[in-house]
């Protein structure tokens, strides 16, 4: 029954096995000079400024949310534009509605001020 | 017809409605407006229903169920209503009688609080009483039960931040339980035997039973049914809530506790009469209970000196006569004294309430007197509804008792001790009723002089619906002149659908009284009885009132006994209340409450209490705890497949 | 592959009207001056009362709709208009709630509606995969509203915790559905029925068994069943009363709807699961009966109490569950009904009882209410005693039908534990009851008089209470004969 499975359980060893190889040797082979530049965060020389958990404006993870759930909704028109023909009106409908909705959200997201970046 | 039905039941409970919920912010007007429209609609729609319903001899009930209203297995009941001619007739008693009762409550309750929670407790209490005469069945006839008993016990309380008055009304829902309590098992009982416990296909079914099937199921479930009707129709031995009762507004007591509730128990016997004429042993106990309570409460009016006490002894003798008359099987005199009863008694507590009303409160009639002066009117109808009450030819009392009274000598089941005690009782009646009419209104004022100016005639709100009770108490005997006096009966041949299979069944069995005897002559017996307690009445309390005095002190003890009513509130004090409480205490409380039942509770409530600390651990508020818990349960399932 | 077509639409036009109110809602909001945000509120109202005439309407279009993932039939119909029901009661309630405690936004309403629009989506799909859409648009609605009081620490907590909570259960439910999909090659139920039913042998039993008990630990945490019944105080207590007036009615009627659906519809059928979800469901009845009501004796808040006693009713309507068939079905449906019925009514009125922030959810704080506020005082009471069962409330006869099932399914053990823990159960609800008319009033005068939306909220609730309690037959034959294929 799970016999059509044992190439992805093969696959899944192997890739697990090879990426702990890859690791590993390099671990064990490699060298490992300690030298100031070496350890330093950037070893092309910039030096780091402050502390790594400074914090950000609030706005910048609304925005960043914002625009992941935009971009993954706009994601959905790739597909919808391969078989656009094949759905014909229905499919035309559907997807108006569809951004419709999405504008809604953009409009909603709008007026409560989430993109005013001064706020 | 089940439209009209409906439109007579509703108003009342709409009425209700809307004076319990917004009563507080209505006017006095708008409240009065509400309660009285409502029962006048149902009292039109009664005689509405009265007049369309063209019930011959031969048509059958009109039965409408609306919805069912309970299934469970085989037990069904439809919320049906019946509609015969014994429910018209009570629906008009009831809705007229009540619609006036409630234009007196208008200017008898006017300068009381809780204006608007008086008449929302009267109309629902209309409403109940129409559910329990239209039902079709013994279960919706037990919510019209239930209901009544209910508004009794709110409007008995009405004053309840009088101690008395709150006790009464406890009293009261108390002593007609234990009644009700047969009333359930009977039905219960009658469901076992019969699968259903629906009028119309209940009564045919044991109608078609012989005389003697069944004989002991329907005997034990009549006995249980009429003990349901001896609490709520104050019969010995639970009689003794009525007297008590009296606490509530005098228009409770002449509507809930004289003319139509305390009825109720009459009204189910009689329709319940196929049952009980194949039970002629519990026919028996109820013309026998009937009789010995209309005798022993009648002796108890007669040392009365409180109006509405010997008033309420009057209705409980009275029942007992309609009690007497079903149990003889002439249902159709019970239910034309109930009747003629409810027009006269009901009057005779409203000209009670009016003389309360004017002497601001008091009912002792030895401070009464002379009051016929200041309030002609109300003492003119309280005389009809004397005259009435005392059987004198021409009021209604007199053809109605008359039935009965013929009944119990000639009736199928009748005996001539029945008859006796009766007439007895009949002359006693007419002496305590005049006594108490003597004592009010006549011969010298003994009104204290503070009250002496206050003593007026109440308002025409008032002596409007006395008078009008006033005609009733007189005309309502003509529907039924008997024979002997040139009449036709009408009032027992209208009722012959609804008893008659039941009177010819036992008449075609042989059973019947051997006694036969004119009509003329018993009625001259019970005449000769009530001219006899009128005259001695005269007697004491008129010419010569030193003689009740000595009556009084030469034989003190049976005088005693007879102010403090037997001593029967102290015997069931006694027998029953006191080991109860003492009882409860000493054993139930002492013992096996904190004894074995707080041991019991206490010990399972420890573990309970170890369980819940047990839960108040798991009950961490630790979110990765409860997560873990989660889990741990997917787990325990999964673990019980592999062990499974 | 079916085309899609005007008849598919029409039949889920209950949701359509619904997500259509919720965007609307979303849309008005930002334009809404504050505090006049009620007028949404109102909106929201028409909305529901809308989606319940369409729910009606479509009664009359049964049928499948969209390639058989919605079907359209009595029972599914019952349920939304459950579901709206609660919606309503729950709207009306919130009102003046929100405005007092300052938390009157749009966005509210909206969730209500699109939470109410997924449970409508699980109740009338006979697709998993739509089933767990459903369940994930209900569910992420009602992790925002257990936390809409922001600025309180125990409606954060409660909102946190019923999220991750939540996700974690889901998983569960969706690790359960792959395992029926890769046993039949399907996620749709009537077809997983048929499958299974007419070909027994092309399942493995062991990972038939599997499948169930996922798919059933995803929902008993929905449910609030024993043990998974561990988030339902604390979330209970922290979201703001109104929502746990929601939360405590509506999730859990959309998930019985799914777990009747699936257990007695689906995977009862198959007689190698037959014994398993029958001790699934025993096992699970007694539990949840037993802790809910053990529990709540010890409560002194009565947002928790009415918590335990939630997770106890849960417990018999598993009873009704377990007793299985057309009686067992058309119990629950029915116990559902009044269970909301009296639940909701009740926290919205301690809701408003509670004060302002919902300061006084504690039992001592109702003590003596009776004097103060006699009106108030005695719809609790009938709340409460119709959650204990008392005869002529609908808690009575809801209890009655389902032991009847459990007892016709000659399920005579499980039915006196119910009887017992029902027993138990008066104890605490009469402990409100008593400190109410008993105690000295020691609390300063209660809220002002009752707002009307929610008195209007409270009257419908408790005329249904008692309508239900008198005359349940109409509503129950209904029930019984609803025509379900899979019954």
């Amino acid at each position: 029954m799970l016999q059509p499975y044992i190439p992805i359980l093969i696959q899944f060893v192997i890739v697990a096995a090879l990426g702990g190889i890859i690791i590993g040797a390099s671990a064990f082979v490699g060298r490992k000079p300690r030298t100031r530049e070496k350890l330093s965060p950037y070893e092309c020389g910039s030096l780091p400024v402050g502390d790594s958990r400074g914090r950000f404006s609030i706005s910048f993870y609304l925005v960043g949310m914002l625009f992941i759930l935009f971009d993954v909704e706009a994601v959905f028109l790739y597909p919808w534009a391969v078989v656009y023909k094949e759905l014909k009106w229905l499919g035309f409908i559907e997807m108006f509605v569809y951004i419709l909705i999405l504008l809604a959200g953009f409009l909603y997201v709008w007026k409560k001020g989430a993109l005013d970046w001064t706020r | 017809m089940e439209i009209l039905l409906l439109l007579m039941l509703l108003p009342p409970l709409a009425g209700a409605a809307l004076n319990g919920i917004f009563g507080r912010r209505f006017s006095h007007g708008l409240v009065s407006v509400i309660g009285c429209g409502s029962a006048g609609i149902a009292a039109i729609f009664a005689i509405a229903a009265a007049l369309t319903s063209h019930l011959g001899p031969d048509t059958p009930p009109f039965v409408h169920g609306y919805f069912t209203w309970i299934q469970a297995g085989s037990f069904r009941t439809d919320f049906a209503l019946y509609y015969d001619r014994l429910t018209l007739i009570m629906t008009l008693v009831v809705t007229v009688i009540g619609f006036l009762i409630h234009m007196y409550s208008r200017g008898y309750m006017e300068h009381e609080g809780g204006y608007y929670r008086f008449f929302c407790y009267l109309n629902l209490f209309l409403f109940m009483m129409l559910v329990l005469i239209t039902a079709g069945s013994y279960p919706v006839m037990f919510v019209g039960w239930e209901g009544v008993g209910l508004c009794s016990y709110l409007l008995i309380g009405f004053y309840f931040p009088k101690k008395s008055a709150s006790d009464a009304g406890k009293k009261a829902f108390i002593v007609t339980r234990i009644g009700d309590a047969g009333f359930t098992v009977g039905v219960a009982l009658l469901f076992w035997t019969f699968g259903t416990v629906n009028f119309p296909e209940l009564f045919p079914k044991v109608a078609a039973l012989g005389l003697g099937d069944q004989q002991h199921t329907l005997t034990a479930a009549c006995l249980l049914l009429f003990l349901g009707a001896v609490g709520k129709s104050a019969q010995l031995p639970l009689y003794v809530w009525l007297p008590d009762a009296m606490e509530g507004p005098t228009p409770v007591s002449a509507l809930i506790h004289a003319a139509t509730m305390v009825t109720a128990g009459v009204y189910m016997v009689a329709r319940s009469n196929v049952l009980f004429v194949h039970a002629p042993e519990a026919l028996k106990t109820v013309s026998a209970v009937g009789c010995i309570t209309a005798f022993f409460a009648a002796t108890i009016a007669l040392c009365q000196n409180d109006l509405k006490r010997m008033l309420a002894y009057s209705t409980i003798s009275q029942l007992g006569y309609m009690f007497t008359g079903c149990g003889v099987a002439v249902f159709s005199s019970g239910i034309f004294h109930l009747m003629t009863h409810a027009c006269f008694k009901a009057l005779l507590f409203l000209a009670a309430g009016s003389v309360m009303h004017a002497m601001s409160g008091e009912l002792d009639m030895r401070i009464m007197g002379g009051l016929r002066h200041k309030m002609p009117t109300t003492f003119w109808t309280f005389l009809i509804a004397t005259l009435a009450i005392s059987g004198v030819p021409g009021f209604a009392g007199f053809f109605s008792k008359d039935g009965i009274l013929a009944a119990t000598y000639s009736g199928p089941l009748g005996s001539p001790w029945l008859y006796w005690l009766l007439t007895i009782t009949a002359g006693l009646t007419a002496f305590y009723m005049f006594r108490g009419l003597f004592m009010t209104f006549c011969g010298k004022s003994r009104v204290p002089h503070d009250l002496e100016h206050h003593v007026h005639e109440s308002s025409s709100k008032m002596t409007v619906p006395l008078m009008i009770l006033a005609v009733f108490s007189i005309v309502a005997g003509y529907v039924g002149i008997p024979e002997v006096l040139g009449g036709s009966e009408r009032f027992d041949h209208f009722l012959e659908p609804v008893f008659g299979s039941s009177q010819n069944l036992l008449a075609s069995n042989g059973v019947a009284a051997a006694h036969t005897a004119s009509e003329l002559v018993l009625m001259i017996g019970s005449l000769t009885a009530a001219g006899v307690g009128i005259l001695v009445a005269y007697w004491f309390y008129l010419r010569s009132p030193e003689i009740p005095e000595g009556l009084a002190t030469a034989f003190s003890g049976a005088y005693r006994t007879l102010v403090n009513k037997y001593y029967v509130d102290e015997f069931y004090n006694w027998l029953i209340v006191q080991p109860v409480v003492v009882g409860s205490r000493k054993f139930l409380w002492q013992f096996v409450d904190t004894g074995v039942i707080d041991g019991a509770v206490n010990g399972s409530a420890e573990a309970t209490a170890d369980v819940g600390q047990v839960l108040r651990r798991i009950q961490s508020g630790n979110i990765r705890s409860y997560a873990a818990w989660v889990l741990l349960g997917a787990v325990g399932w999964l673990g019980y497949l592999l062990l499974r | 592959m079916t085309s899609v077509g005007s008849a598919d639409f029409i039949r889920i036009l209950p949701e359509l009207v619904l997500s259509g109110f919720a965007l609307l809602v979303m849309m008005l909001e930002p334009v809404t001056p504050a505090g006049k945000k009620t007028v949404l509120g109102w909106v929201s109202v028409v909305g529901v009362i809308l989606a319940g005439l369409a729910a009606a309407a479509i009664a009359f279009f049964p049928g499948s709709a969209f390639s058989a993932s919605i079907s359209n039939d009595g029972y599914s119909v019952y349920l939304i208009e459950l579901l709206l029901l609660i919606a309503l009661l729950t709207l009306l309630g919130s009102m003046a709630y929100l405005e007092r405690d300052a938390i009157d936004h749009g966005e509210y309403y909206a969730l209500i509606l699109m939470a109410t629009a997924g449970g409508a989506f699980m109740v009338a799909s006979t697709e998993l995969i739509m089933v767990f859409i459903g369940l994930e648009i209900s569910s992420i609605s009602t992790y925002i509203l257990a936390g809409y009081k922001r600025g309180e620490l125990q409606s954060n907590e409660s909102s946190v915790k019923y999220f991750l909570l939540g996700s974690f259960a889901t998983a569960f439910f969706l690790y359960g559905i792959a395992f029926v999909y890769g046993l039949t090659g399907t996620t749709n139920l009537d077809v997983i029925r048929e499958t299974l039913v007419n070909s027994p042998s092309s399942a493995n039993p062991q990972l038939l068994w599997l499948a169930v008990i996922l798919m059933f630990v995803g929902l008993a945490f929905k449910v609030s069943t024993a043990p998974f019944q561990i988030w339902t105080p604390d979330v209970y207590q922290g979201a703001p009363a109104p929502v746990t007036a929601y939360l405590s009615t509506a999730p859990k009627a959309a998930a019985f709807a799914v777990l009747v659906r699936l257990l007695i519809g689906s995977f009862g059928h198959v007689a190698s699961a037959g014994p398993l979800i029958f001790w699934l469901l025993w096992i699970s009845a007694v539990l949840t009966m037993c802790l809910g009501n053990l529990a709540a004796l010890w409560q002194s808040n009565v947002k928790r109490l009415l918590a335990y006693s939630s997770i106890a009713h849960a417990g018999y309507i598993l009873v009704g569950v377990t007793a299985g068939g057309a009686e067992g079905t058309s119990s629950v449906l029915f116990y559902l009904g009044g269970y909301a019925l009296m639940n909701v009514g009740a926290f919205i009125l301690v809701a408003h009882l509670a004060g302002a922030d919902e300061r006084r959810t504690d039992v001592e704080d109702f003590t003596g209410l009776a004097a103060d506020r006699p009106g108030m005082a005695a719809c609790l009471t009938v709340f409460m005693l119709s959650l204990a069962g008392f005869p002529s409330t609908v808690g009575f006869f809801a209890k009655f039908y389902v032991f009847r099932a459990a007892m016709h399914a000659h399920l005579t053990g499980l039915t006196v534990i119910a009887l017992l823990n029902s027993v138990v159960s008066v104890y605490y609800y009469l402990r409100l009851v008593v400190a109410m008319y008993m105690g000295e009033g020691k609390t300063q005068v209660n809220e002002a008089s009752i707002p009307r939306a929610l008195g209007f909220a409270i009257a419908v609730s408790l005329i249904g209470i008692f309508f239900l309690g008198l005359f349940p037959s109409g509503l129950l034959s209904d029930l019984t004969s609803l025509h379900v294929p899979w019954l």
